[in-house]
């Protein structure tokens, strides 16, 4: 397969956020930053592209009717390895995004890749099917972070362009106004992939 | 090659296998990271301790039970030439919109609040969480709760609330308070 085309996919035609809809959870929930959207997504990306890799390793060891919960242990284990790392290293980073970390394992992107790509590609294959879809994932979210920060808090990765004072709309910190902000995305990117 | 079949025998195996493979990797990231973690929270509280009361060279550490609330607040005393010059108080609340808020605030002897830092919070982003910002907070600095009313401005306080986030300014104040009331009642044995 080509290989490049294997891993652009994952940005626009298959983007995990906006076509496919999975792992909608934690982008709605803490997309409320372009920080936090950011750190979310590679933190995502770095689960994916290793569970990939070692499922993609191990699949044909793994008798059919156990690989579920096969899947959920490794990408558990990388789950609990990124929170511990992250507690360790980005103590804020980590505080702000909470309880959505250990959230990662039941991700529908990660196991849905599993399962449908890395139970079935080699290697290769795999690792750049996680950083396509990695990459694909953090790009969502990160957009969707900079938008709702943008009008939410008026500013951009925390740097404010608005007075003190200043009446920012406040409804796209809240969930709402991540719904909203998906919606007119997919929209967008809907039309995007349709006229090319 | 071929793939495993799907017998008893080798399903009990391979999910074996893996666990095990998985929890000494983790057991040994877990021994890797358990140092940097304790220090950064350690080191965390030091610096909000430092940040809210004035300099000091030595520190008493003590519990105490407040009146209203189940869980023991943790009184820092500070001494400079063994003259107690402020109290750091580890202080909390459960009013918060996400559940509890536990904020260090520190005050002077003679009761006056110098400066306050919050050291957990699972509010609303964006919402409540801006009661980290200097804006909300700085308002209580230098004031005392004697006569500067804990209350936001609504229920006929002192106190100017978060625009949209007047649950987590009434938690804010709440846990202050408490803080207040303990030291209060502490007050004899300085």
């Amino acid at each position: 397969m080509n290989q490049w085309k294997n891993f652009t996919k994952g940005l626009i035609k298959e983007n995990p956020v906006f076509i496919i809809l999975l792992g909608l959870c934690p982008v709605l929930g803490v997309t409320t930053s372009a920080m936090n959207g950011l750190g979310m997504g590679l933190a995502t990306s770095f689960v994916l592209i290793m569970s990939n890799l070692v499922i993609s390793l191990i699949k044909n060891f793994i008798p059919d009717k156990v690989r579920i919960p096969c899947f959920i242990v490794v990408i558990a284990s990388f789950v609990t390895i990124v929170q511990m790392v992250m507690q360790a290293y980005l103590p804020d980073l980590y505080k702000q995004l909470g309880i959505f970390i250990p959230l990662i394992v039941v991700n529908c992107i990660i196991l849905g890749r599993a399962e449908a790509f890395a139970s079935k590609n080699n290697i290769i294959s795999s690792i750049i099917d996680g950083f396509g879809m990695g990459l694909g994932f953090t790009l969502a979210v990160t957009v969707l972070g900079i938008i709702r920060e943008i009008l939410g808090s008026g500013s951009v990765f925390d740097i404010i362009f608005v007075g003190e004072n200043a009446k920012t709309i406040l409804l796209f910190v809240m969930p709402p106004g991540a719904f909203i902000v998906l919606g007119y995305l997919i929209a967008l990117v809907n039309k995007l992939n349709k006229s090319s | 090659m071929a793939k495993t079949e799907s017998n008893l025998k080798n399903m009990i195996l391979t999910l074996l296998v893996i666990t095990v493979v998985a929890s000494f990797a983790l057991g040994s990231i877990y021994n890797l990271t358990k140092g940097p973690i304790e220090q950064s929270k350690r080191l965390k509280k030091e610096l909000a301790i430092k940040k809210v009361v004035p300099e000091f060279d030595s520190i008493m550490t003590c519990k105490v039970k407040p009146e209203d609330g189940t869980d023991s607040l943790v009184f820092n005393k500070v001494y400079k030439n063994d003259e107690l010059v402020g109290t750091a108080i580890e202080t909390y609340t459960d009013k918060g919109f996400g559940g509890r808020i536990r904020l260090m605030a520190g005050f002077l002897p003679d009761g006056t609040i110098k400066n306050i830092e919050v050291l957990e919070l699972k509010e609303t982003p964006g919402l409540g969480t801006k009661m980290v910002e200097p804006k909300f907070k700085d308002q209580f600095n230098d004031k005392n709760p004697d006569s500067f009313k804990l209350l936001v401005k609504k229920d006929g306080g002192d106190v100017d609330a978060i625009t949209a986030a007047t649950i987590s300014s009434w938690a804010f104040c709440d846990a202050v308070q408490r803080a207040y009331n303990t030291l209060k009642k502490q007050g004899g044995n300085k």
